[in-house]
């Protein structure tokens, strides 16, 4: 996995509450066997006008000039901005592959569904919960017009404003040392295969009818 | 010391290893796969030349895109006209294959919804834990088991490890007590809890069931409830053990036999909260408060009484939620203080692990029974939630009410629960479902969504528009 430090960008603000994964990337897309190449379909009910397919060469489909995504001045951003419940709905790994895909690093909202949560941590994404307060003022910011320029700091825990404001942000320890670290927890959990082996035996002969 | 609550029990009874930082190492009992959360995770296997830990842990199904139309199905895989849909079912089979993990390949039996094919199993039991590369896993919490949906990267973690990194959720108590009236199902039940909860009610906690009302259910209406505990934001929805729960499992070809059984019972029997157990929150409802649920939105928890009307986005609490109506109303092609009664429909989806099995299908039997589906209604659709449920409808007989009624039946799978496969809405269309989940394009691009109890769907079909089911039943 890659290794997550630091992230400096503009934010591309996405107004709206409880974004789901089916939003995040429809269905059709989750026939491929690949986890990668999501990206140019991330969103692709809003970004796009006609209903997108697997396949599909996005460089020829008509696009929702009204959707930020879409905007010029958002291109290039690596930190999303939304509203509470972000990622809610289905499990699917499938919502921070094409995140991620699509070049975002870092999500900020007040809140995030819980497997969607657990998901980014998987995929080098970072998803950050703020004050409602505080994504207000980053959306009332980005509404001015100016571009919102964010330093977004794992290793400090901080999210930093251009002005010289700086709130940070909690983030479990583990999750946040395999970030940096870019490290697969497979590995990690398997340095306590006696551990795991351990618990089994016991396991067994309490509930034998469960192996 | 305060007692514990069930999930506590069930956490504790699975903790492999806590960390420093809070996080554990969970043991995991069960891991059912299906075609579409589970490719990357072998792939990734393979890749580092891991092998599963425990085979017979996993049980795979294919559901999500499978066809259900009796042409494509009687050529098993080879009958699957979408090519992409295709390779992910192949891709499944050949991964089992591989790996020796057992699997209900698309011409079994037993293939199904993987959510009803556990349980109709004895794959879920009580005590167990239970994981899925599907957010619906929490169904199988109705056996006082601790079952959540999980990602891709965690389908390969618990393939190579039997384990599962976790954090312990809170402990939430949703109390349903009184009677309910005539009319109202599990499906009404668990709708108006999210209605009352949010959908993002429960997010952080592991949702109990409990009260009189949840003790009274089936087996398969526990399952209803639990399904759609993660629509209120919550991974893990469960039901405490009792005899119906016991009942249920007796006999099922994975359920434990001779000694074991007894043995195995006298565990379960402990599967329930104590008594002086603590829940970090309480959420008491009146059964007497719940009619039969519709939902109007795009978000399980816009949801109302079918008596009742679309919502004014100018009545709402604060303008986020004002916004949220409005753009809803546009979606769905409604306006605010229309009557729910009259909204017309253009298909009707009977289905999904929500409501698929056989009790969902007598109850929607029941009530089409000798009449026949508005001429309006350009497609009903019934859909059993597994090739065992189908057999059993069958040897009952409601194949033919459905079919003289209007309606399709079809071969078991997820099919216009989230439309992988060719059943779909078109734009526009309104469709009573008995799914989960009414997000924008869920059932089909521009598909508009109304979840509602198999009852009441099927009600939907006869009038054409949504109808009091009470009041239907009353003259029938
Ligand atoms: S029936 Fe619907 S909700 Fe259930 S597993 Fe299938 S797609 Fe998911």
């Amino acid at each position: 996995m890659r290794k997550f430090t630091q992230v400096d960008s503009h934010v591309c603000p996405l107004d709206r509450a409880n974004v789901d994964t089916d939003l995040i990337i429809p269905k059709q897309f989750l026939k491929s066997i690949a986890r990668t190449g999501f990206g140019p379909n991330l969103f692709d009910g809003l970004r796009y006008l006609d209903e997108g397919q697997p396949g599909m060469d996005v460089s020829s489909r008509p696009v929702n000039p009204d959707f930020v995504l879409n905007f010029p001045q958002y291109a290039g951003s690596e930190i999303l901005l939304s509203r509470e419940n972000f990622g809610c709905g289905s499990s699917r790994e499938h919502a921070p592959w094409a995140l991620e895909d699509y070049g975002f690093r870092v999500i900020i909202a007040p809140s995030f569904a819980d497997i969607f949560y657990n998901n980014c941590f998987k995929n080098a994404l970072l998803p950050v919960v703020l004050t409602a307060e505080q994504v207000d003022r980053l959306f009332d910011l980005a509404a001015s017009g100016e571009p919102v320029q964010l330093t977004v700091s794992l290793e400090n825990q901080t999210v930093s404003l251009g002005d010289g404001t700086q709130w940070s942000f909690e983030v479990n320890d583990f999750r946040k040392y395999c970030l940096i670290n870019g490290l697969d927890d497979i590995g990690i959990t398997l340095q306590d295969a006696d551990a795991i082996r351990a618990f089994e035996t016991k396991h067994q002969q309490q509930s034998p009818w469960l192996f | 010391m305060a007692g514990k609550t069930l999930y506590d029990k069930l956490w504790e009874s699975h903790l492999v290893q806590t960390r420093d930082d809070g996080t554990a190492l969970i043991y995991i009992d069960r891991h059912l796969l299906h075609e579409v959360t589970s490719p990357q995770a072998f792939e990734g296997l393979r890749l580092a030349k891991r092998l599963p830990w425990r085979l017979n842990a996993n049980l795979a199904t294919p559901d999500h895109n499978v066809p259900t139309s009796q042409k494509e199905r009687s050529a098993g895989n080879a009958g699957i006209v979408d090519p992409v849909s295709l390779i992910q079912v192949q891709t499944l089979d050949d991964n089992c294959e591989e790996f020796g993990i057992t699997e209900f390949a698309i011409d079994d039996i037993r293939q199904g919804i993987v959510h009803v094919v556990g349980p109709e199993q004895g794959a879920t039991l009580p005590g167990m834990t239970v994981v899925c590369g599907d957010s619906h896993t929490s169904t199988h919490g109705a056996f006082g088991a601790l079952a959540h949906g999980i990602g891709t990267s965690e389908v390969e973690h618990v393939l190579a490890t039997q384990c599962l990194i976790q954090r312990k959720m809170d402990n939430m108590l949703v109390s349903v007590d009184g009677e309910l009236g005539a009319g109202v199902t599990a499906k009404d039940v668990v709708l108006y809890i999210i209605g009352v909860l949010g959908t993002a009610g429960g997010n952080g906690c592991a949702i109990e069931f409990g009260g009189s009302v949840i003790h009274s259910l089936s087996m398969e209406s526990r399952m209803t409830i639990c399904n759609m505990a993660i629509e209120a934001g919550a991974r893990a929805g469960m039901v405490a053990v009792d005899e119906i729960t016991i009942d249920y499992v007796k006999g099922r070809p994975f359920a434990p036999k001779g000694d074991d059984w007894d043995r195995a019972v006298s565990q379960w029997r402990h599967l329930v909260s104590d008594v002086d157990a603590r829940f970090d929150k309480v959420v008491r409802i009146s059964a007497a408060d719940i009619v039969p649920q519709v939902t109007w939105g795009t978000s399980p928890e816009m949801v109302v009484g079918i008596d009742g009307c679309v919502p004014d986005p100018a009545a709402a609490a604060d303008e986020g939620k004002a916004a949220a109506i409005r753009s809803a109303l546009v979606y769905m092609g409604l306006s605010a203080g229309q009557k729910m009664t009259d909204i017309t429909l253009d298909r009707v989806f009977i289905g999904s692990c929500t409501n698929s099995r056989i009790e969902d299908l007598r109850a929607a039997a029941q009530v089409v029974r000798g009449k026949r589906i508005a001429a309006t209604i350009k497609e009903a659709l019934v859909v059993p939630g597994s090739g065992l449920v189908k057999q059993q409808a069958e040897a009952e007989g409601l194949h033919h009410i459905f079919i003289a009624a209007g309606l399709q039946w079809r071969e078991p799978g997820c099919s216009m629960c989230l439309a992988m496969n060719a059943d779909k809405l078109g734009a526009g269309e309104h469709c009573a479902s008995t799914s989960n989940r009414n997000f924008e394009s869920r059932q089909g691009y521009g598909g508009r969504t109304h979840l509602v109890s198999p009852a009441m769907a099927a009600a939907a079909a006869i009038s054409g528009h949504f109808v009091d089911i009470r009041e239907v039943q009353n003259h029938a």
